[in-house]
């Protein structure tokens, strides 16, 4: 009897390849990320993490980032759920223009809707003044606590929006229909039935906003006003004009690192006990709402998107206004263009080359961790879909920090080339393109690579002339959401970045920093016309109008 | 060129759990060979063995003289069509045809040549630009027909090709595939759980249950003499009843309920002594006796069906049997009447008391030994 073992083949070679760039660009850096938290001069210390639990005022921020992202991610659930509901059900005038607002939204850096809201609500912002002289006293402030608060759910919960609406194009309508005809409509509805049926896609969301939420520190850096949360101790001890430490600052980084996974592992507890598939042969048919819950429908949706996209009007309009060095000056002018005229293509520049190459890499290796995942299952791949998922809970100033202290000595040095902005783009991004990846593979037949292959293709062949352009169509709709958050992404690029790589989300927070806010208004102008010109060729030639993640 | 198929004693194995003990089976050039069996038994399994998708934890598969086991399943020139078909929905009608002779690198001209050769043959001539998604079952059926017959393979291997389409669909591209095997010529092994397709279709079936072949033979040879009670029973309709043989006066006579014999004159020699006996009797070899002759039985329940009136039927012993007999032009027999039923002796078949084996003369069983 001869046996027929596994034979290496090209699939175990591609699974070795995607494991060594996993050990190189992520462990290998957590690993020493690691090690800079316990070692100081080469000797092993407790110091660091002594020195977080022994001062309350480490502590004070952990809790503070605790209240904050768990507010807000309630208020975005709040606000985010019943948008995708109405969106997906009915008919809403302005449908393409409000998910264009929609991605334009939380795709922005959450530090421009800080910065405006400041300029807007601050102690001397427009609103607040035309409050104050309507109400004749000042209304209450927005910094702190509650602008914070703001900011995030009104960044946040265009995202739950998103992936809520995903989730109710996969329920069927003849559940809906077979609960109206047991008599559950309108608001019973919604809470009996449709919540339950999003219940995974809720949580999962519930889980993404609260990582985002608590990885911010832009918006606590600029609204907060004292108000210390937790991700600024780790930018501050690294970054700050004072008395950083580094190793501090990984310590810091690595208790962070705990605090996700832990709640990480709560979420998935927590889903698995919702855990269902849905596949909708019949999809939702919008309907047209009629008389008031018309009008209050188009109401609750003009007037939240409104909301969420006031800070982004303001900083387009402020981009036009006339300045005097730095400060806003009364009328209109091109003098913000002027002054970056000269900086602008090679940001433009950085921020095509480096995205596309960046979403070429993630799209490449995404599909093939996918495929690995789905269809070559073993203890190797296992592996490779662990360490994938790795980077999903840790934030993204924390993947920067670790690569700068992985590539900053030799034997690679890599900090400040356009590599390592590549490589920590793909880190942050391919978790949620193979999350994608892995649901469009698990609804092609496997059959298709087989009547390949029997029809003469090798296995590679199979997989790039039979599987990959099944896939292609749900792989480019993500692709679309990748590629909005790869230009817009700043927390490991402002780690990593140098004057030859910067990039128009990195240029728009350097000129924040300096004060320079005409500047900083215009080149979030340019990226906001960039993103929605993307979006608009996507929606020309996508087959299915739908954005999804 | 199409090859002979030999399975000399495979093995299938996932984990520790054997699917496929050991099974031999040969398959002859040209032939339209079917596997038979209900779901789980090994027929799709062993398919994609002889695929190269499922690999082989022993024994051995050989195309004529060449063993194939460890042969890339793109190098074994098999043609494959899928239960759901497997068209490239990102392809043409065309290109979903030539996809194969493409990968073959073949210059344009036969490559065009081909394809619309196989097209006109599977009539899909007129869909050639359409997208799979725009067309019918039956259509996407003979699309991954001629796609797997356009390379012109050794072998057609089809797994359960006809069980997404309608009942009326399904009849229509049994004949379909028939009459493209038979003009083709080419070694096609067929996979089906329904019986009546099966037959339709195949030169020889082999009957499958638990991993093991039962029985392999012609559609004809299945049904009259089937192998053992599970072939009798899997193949077409039939009623088991408990019997016992007893030889007197150099007579081996079956005896049925109520003191009821008939004369068996094909009994195996070694099995004429007394014994009991299992007895498959099909509902059409029963004979409802007006005269009081035969097993008593009560009818529970008929269905007219046009050409044949199916009476459902409680022995007195209560035993349940289905009786079929060509629909007369006067009555139907009325629910509870009580009747008398005889068998026509040269049809039925006995088997042993356990149903491993029929002790009849004329089973024909080409499984290896």
């Amino acid at each position: 009897m001869k046996k027929t073992g596994k034979r290496m083949d090209i699939w175990t070679v591609i699974s070795l390849s995607i494991l060594a760039l996993y050990g190189l660009f992520l462990l290998y850096p957590l690993f020493k990320l690691l090690m800079e938290s316990v070692y100081k001069n080469g000797a092993f210390t407790w110091q660091y993490f002594a020195k977080f639990f022994s001062n309350p005022y480490y502590g004070i921020t952990l809790s503070h980032s605790f209240q904050l992202s768990i507010v807000s991610t309630i208020f975005a659930l709040v606000l985010g759920v019943p948008l995708a509901y109405f969106y997906n059900m009915y008919e809403i005038k302005g449908r393409t223009l409000i998910q264009i607002i929609i991605v334009l939204c939380c795709m922005s850096a959450p530090f421009i809707g800080a910065y405006a809201w400041v300029q807007l609500r601050g102690n001397n912002g427009i609103i607040t003044r035309f409050i104050a002289d309507i109400i004749g006293h000042k209304p209450p402030s927005i910094y702190g606590f509650r602008g914070i608060v703001v900011v995030l759910t009104l960044q946040l919960f265009p995202l739950v929006h998103m992936l809520v609406s995903g989730a109710l194009k996969n329920v069927d309508n003849s559940l809906l229909e077979a609960s109206e005809n047991m008599g559950v409509t309108g608001v019973k509805r919604f809470f009996k039935v449709v919540i339950p049926l999003c219940m995974p896609t809720i949580l999962a969301a519930a889980l993404l906003v609260f990582m985002r939420a608590f990885a911010d520190y832009g918006t606590p850096l600029l609204i907060g006003q004292g108000y210390q949360t937790f991700p600024v101790i780790i930018y501050n001890e690294y970054f700050g004009e004072t008395g950083t430490d580094h190793n501090f600052a990984a310590a810091v980084a690595v208790i962070a690192i705990i605090i996700t996974a832990i709640i990480f592992l709560f979420q998935k507890w927590l889903s698995n006990r919702f855990e269902f598939h849905m596949n909708a042969l019949h999809p939702i048919e919008m309907k047209k709402a009629k008389g008031i819950k018309n009008v209050l429908i188009h109401l609750y949706t003009y007037i939240i998107v409104g909301l969420a996209f006031m800070p982004q009007v303001y900083v387009m309009y402020c981009s036009f206004r006339a300045t005097s060095g730095k400060i806003f000056v009364p009328g209109f002018a091109l003098t913000s263009y002027k002054k970056i005229a000269e900086d602008v293509p090679l940001a433009i520049k950085n921020t095509f080359v480096i995205g596309l190459i960046a979403l070429a890499a993630v799209i490449l290796l995404a599909i093939l961790i996918a495929y690995l995942v789905v269809r070559r299952r073993s203890k190797l791949n296992d592996a490779i879909d662990t360490a994938s998922m790795i980077p999903y809970i840790i934030p993204g100033s924390v993947v920067g920090i670790a690569l700068v202290i992985a590539f900053n000595r030799k034997p690679l040095i890599l900090t400040g080339t356009a590599f390592i902005m590549i490589v920590a783009l793909c880190i942050r991004r391919i978790p949620y393109t193979i999350r994608s990846s892995v649901a469009i593979l698990q609804q092609i037949p496997i059959t298709v690579e087989e009547a390949a292959i029997s029809l003469g293709c090798s296995k590679l062949e199979a997989f790039f002339k039979a599987t990959v352009p099944m896939m292609a169509n749900g792989v480019l709709s993500g692709a679309i959401l990748s590629w909005v958050t790869i230009i817009t992404e700043l927390s490991t690029g402002v780690i990593l970045y140098n004057r030859s790589t910067i990039t128009l989300t990195l240029s728009i927070y350097t000129m924040v920093s300096r004060g320079s806010d005409g500047p900083a208004a215009a080149y979030a102008t340019i990226l906001n016309v960039l993103t929605v010109i993307s979006m608009l060729v996507f929606l020309r030639f996508s087959k299915n109008k739908d954005i999804s993640f | 060129m199409s090859v002979n198929i030999g399975i000399k004693n495979v093995v299938k194995k996932y984990g520790d759990n054997i699917v496929i003990p050991d099974l031999s089976l040969t398959i002859n050039e040209g032939e339209f060979f079917t596997l038979l069996g209900p779901s789980g038994c090994g027929k799709t399994t062993l398919l994609r063995m002889i695929a190269g998708f499922n690999s082989i934890e022993g024994g051995d598969i050989y195309f004529n003289d060449k063993r194939i086991n460890d042969l890339d399943p793109a190098k074994r020139n098999i043609g494959m069509v899928f239960q759901n078909y497997a068209i490239f929905p990102h392809l043409t009608v065309r290109d979903n045809v030539a996809f194969g002779l493409k990968q073959k690198k073949m210059d344009k001209k036969t490559i065009a040549e081909q394809t619309d050769k196989f097209m006109k043959l599977m009539h899909i001539d007129e869909y050639a630009d359409r997208m799979p998604e725009r067309l019918s079952g039956g259509q996407q059926q003979r699309v991954a027909l001629a796609r797997a017959l356009v390379i012109q393979p050794d072998v057609l291997l089809m797994d359960e090709p006809l069980s997404n389409l309608d009942a009326k669909l399904r009849v229509e591209m049994r004949t379909v595939i028939k009459e493209i095997q038979h003009s083709v010529g080419i070694t096609t092994v067929y996979v089906t759980h329904d019986q009546e397709e099966a037959m339709a279709v195949s030169d020889r079936i082999a009957v499958m249950n638990l991993g093991e072949i039962q029985h392999i033979g012609t559609p004809k040879t299945l049904y009259q003499r089937p192998a053992n009670l599970f072939v009798s029973s899997f193949i077409g309709r039939t009623n088991i009843f408990d019997g016992k043989l007893k030889v007197t006066g150099g007579k081996t006579m079956l005896c049925l309920e109520n003191g009821y014999e008939v004369e068996l004159k094909n009994v195996l020699e070694p099995y004429r002594k007394d014994q009991d006996v299992k007895v498959s009797i099909r509902p059409e070899e029963f004979v409802i006796n007006v005269e009081g002759k035969g097993i008593p039985a009560r009818i529970d329940d008929s269905v007219f069906l046009g050409l044949n009136t199916h009476y459902f039927v409680t022995t007195a012993a209560g035993v349940k049997a289905e009786i079929v007999q060509e629909s007369q032009i006067d009555s139907i027999l009325p629910q509870g009447m009580d009747i008398f039923m005889t068998v026509k002796s040269e049809k039925i078949n006995v088997l042993t008391a356990d149903g491993s084996k029929n002790i009849l003369t004329g089973v024909i069983n080409d499984k290896p030994e």
